[in-house]
């Protein structure tokens, strides 16, 4: 009580009425049918970058308002924060699927160096000495992408055979394969690192030229708004259709504004990260601008591989909400025998979803060997424990049946900031294991005591 | 009644039905048949072998030996999907629900409604949920949560609600009464009686013996894997049935089956 001169009879109804108040947080979250779990990851990404934004400007001995170009909240931070994450992200939101079933995969660090090593020896080697392409041929990109994600495809379906029909633990299984898989991606070309690679497969590693520029950022920007607004109207006529409860107009009208100003704000920042001097004057030169006095702003729009991530996250959503394969694989989860007296076919459900793990290792496979324009054997090392901890710390429980897509990738972006921050920060790599492995514990730790409680 | 129904084809009978696990014989050489409309309980201590015998009729396992007809026709049933095509269901002792996945879910797995786009149709399913749970336990409020969260008497009627949902022509209830209270009890006695009008067949397995002369229209007891006897619930009493069940020993007003003991003549 703040309130000392309030007298006995004026305490209790002060109490009521903060009585009142929490039931006015719990009313908001019934009428919003918010997740609390996820308002509460959302709420830790946010301690952390004000956190690190805070303690790099006081590094620095600046106003944190003043958003030094030095500290954390900037564009030209998030925006490479953004696509540091796409990788990660990406598998992460397969790694749901397997940890739901109560497996494991070890492998997709190995598996991404691997398809990583073949893709860059395809689009140098492969298609253009042996195939005889031009290089350069538009096609080639498309040709390596192919040949690595049939690979990734076949890795995913080997692993999953052996899983599911031979009854070899996952995580024996896939401890096998981080270790052939390194060793494959070794034989490739002995080691040698593959490089430069083709410039079309270059854009999916983001960077100035990978990333899509102001216009079309807005379009995505407003595309993205739409579809949201279309969803919660579609979401609410079907609700109607059935006469289920509705949720009220505020809260509907709330959750599009929010959802809106988050698309429509990182649109913008990533539209207020400029191309570097060197690029935008070698690119005037090349098209013929004059250069204005105090130089010429483009601006880099969102990058091709953040795109190429969230259109995998919406995709991964829609599998485990919509399809009849989602239901399987949470339902095979949350009772393996029961899914198998239900009549539904576990053994080639798993398959398919290491499958789809294998898919995913090779877009994050294509998205890190195009950013580093290079394929080296150690391409994705210990990714798999990165990915294994972002899907944990989204809240994918070990014991199976429950994770979301959403949390995993988050999951995957509170991990990345923590490293990029660390790294600004100027953080010793030793330390800053120590760190992440602590938060990924204590993460663990809070999300079993939330469950409890709930 | 069942003498008019015995009068027709059986809609279930298992003939001469052998399994082993690891050189066990979990159930040897059992017989036992089904008519429409009567409630057959089958009885014996635990390790009888009738939950066995159940659950190769339910495809959850498959018979080293024997057949299966259903409707006089032979039956091939080597999963649980077989066995769901011939209008066969069943309510697990464990009941087998996915627990981390709400009620209509629940329901459905396995057998979804799907819209046109081929996604699921989640709202017709819970609408369809409502309706039948509303028959079954009309106080059932809560089909957002998972099925983890609710009371054992309200994860009974999913499993029930899920069996009855699909117009199954025979039904399997593994112990349907043991997590729940006398007044829940009553209403699956109830429910049985309902379904029993409708013309479908019931296996019931219960270890209650006053539940099984209050509900069922014969008996048949299985020892060791194999089946004493069957008998009218009307021409045996209740201690004649413990003495089936102890003993082996079949009394003079039923069939004794190959597990019967053997006396001197």
């Amino acid at each position: 009580m703040t309130d000392t001169t309030s007298d006995a009879a004026a305490n209790p109804a002060a109490d009521r009425a903060r009585a009142s108040e929490l039931s006015a947080v719990g009313r908001f979250l019934k009428a919003t049918e918010l997740d609390t779990r996820m308002l509460g990851m959302v709420g830790a990404l946010l301690i952390i970058w004000i956190g690190l934004h805070v303690i790099s400007s006081l590094r620095l001995g600046v106003n944190p308002l003043d958003f030094d170009s030095r500290t954390f909240l900037t564009p030209r931070n998030l925006w490479n924060l953004s696509v540091q994450t796409s990788a990660v992200a990406i598998m992460a939101s397969g790694m749901v699927l397997v940890i739901v079933m109560r497996n494991i995969d070890l492998s997709v660090g190995s598996a991404e160096g691997l398809i990583g090593m073949i893709m860059g020896f395809a689009q140098v080697h492969f298609l253009v000495r042996m195939v005889g392409l031009e290089l350069g041929n538009p096609w080639i990109w498309v040709l390596a992408l192919a040949i690595g994600l049939a690979l990734g495809l076949l890795i995913g379906a080997f692993q999953g055979f052996v899983i599911a029909y031979l009854d070899v633990p996952a995580f024996i299984v896939t401890l096998g394969g981080l270790l052939v898989w390194r060793g494959a991606a070794w034989w490739v070309t002995s080691g040698q690192t593959v490089a430069p690679l083709d410039a079309t497969y270059q854009l999916m590693g983001g960077g100035p030229a990978g990333s899509i520029g102001a216009r079309w950022s807005w379009v995505v920007g407003v595309v993205a708004c739409l579809a949201v607004v279309f969803a919660l109207f579609n979401g609410r006529v079907q609700r109607k259709r059935f006469r289920f409860p509705l949720r009220p107009i505020w809260a509907e009208t709330l959750l599009g504004a929010v959802a809106c100003a988050v698309i429509m704000g990182a649109v913008w920042l990533a539209n207020s990260y400029p191309w570097p001097v060197g690029i935008v004057n070698r690119y005037a030169a090349a098209n013929n601008i004059t250069v204005p006095e105090g130089g010429l702003f483009i601006a880099h729009g969102i990058a091709i591989p953040v795109l190429m991530a969230v259109a995998v996250g919406l995709i991964m959503t829609f599998i485990t909400k919509r399809t009849r394969f989602g239901r399987y694989v949470f339902a095979i989860g949350g009772n393996p025998e029961a899914a198998n007296l239900a009549g539904i076919n576990t053994r080639w459900i798993t398959m398919k979803v290491f499958m789809i793990m294998g898919v995913l290792a090779t877009i994050a496979a294509a998205i890190s060997s195009a950013r580093q324009n290079s394929s080296t054997n150690a391409l994705g090392t210990l990714d798999e424990l990165l990915v294994i901890a972002a899907a944990v710390i989204g809240g994918t429980s070990l014991a199976g049946g429950s994770g979301t897509v959403l949390g995993a990738m988050l999951g995957a972006l509170l991990m990345q900031s923590l490293q990029s921050g660390m790294v600004l920060l100027g953080v010793d790599s030793p330390l800053q294991s120590i760190v992440v492995g602590a938060v990924l514990v204590i993460a663990v730790w809070l999300d079993t005591i939330y469950r409890k409680r709930v | 009644m069942a003498e008019n129904a015995s009068a027709g084809a059986p809609l279930v009978n298992m003939r001469n039905i052998s399994i082993a696990f690891g050189g066990i014989r979990a159930v040897d050489d059992a017989s036992i048949d089904l008519f429409p409309g009567e409630v057959v309980a089958l009885l014996g201590h635990n390790g009888a072998g009738k939950s066995t015998l159940i659950k190769i009729l339910s495809g959850a396992y498959k018979r080293d030996a024997g057949h299966i007809f259903v409707n006089g026709e032979e039956a091939s049933i080597s999963n649980p999907r077989d066995a769901k095509k011939y209008g066969i269901e069943t309510i697990y002792q464990t009941l087998a629900l996915a627990d981390n996945v709400d009620a209509a879910a629940n329901l459905f797995l396995g057998r979804e409604l799907m819209t046109a786009w081929g996604t699921l149709d989640d709202v017709a399913m819970e609408a369809e949920a409502r309706k039948v749970m509303g028959r079954l336990n009309p106080r059932f409020q809560r089909f957002k949560d998972p099925v983890i969260k609710l009371s054992g008497g309200q994860r009974q009627s999913v499993a029930i609600a899920r069996a009855i949902l699909f117009n199954a022509r025979i039904l399997i209830m593994d112990e349907p009464t043991a997590a729940l209270g006398p007044q829940e009890t009553a209403q699956v006695g109830e429910l049985v009686r309902q379904l029993k009008a409708d013309g479908i067949g019931i296996f019931l397995i219960s270890h209650d013996i006053h539940d099984v002369f209050e509900l069922a229209d014969r008996v048949c007891v299985m020892k060791n894997g194999q089946v004493v006897g069957t008998a009218r619930t009307g021409d045996v009493t209740q201690d004649e049935v413990l003495g089936m069940i102890i003993l082996g020993k079949c009394p003079p007003g039923a069939i004794p089956g190959p597990g019967a003991l053997k006396m001197a003549a």
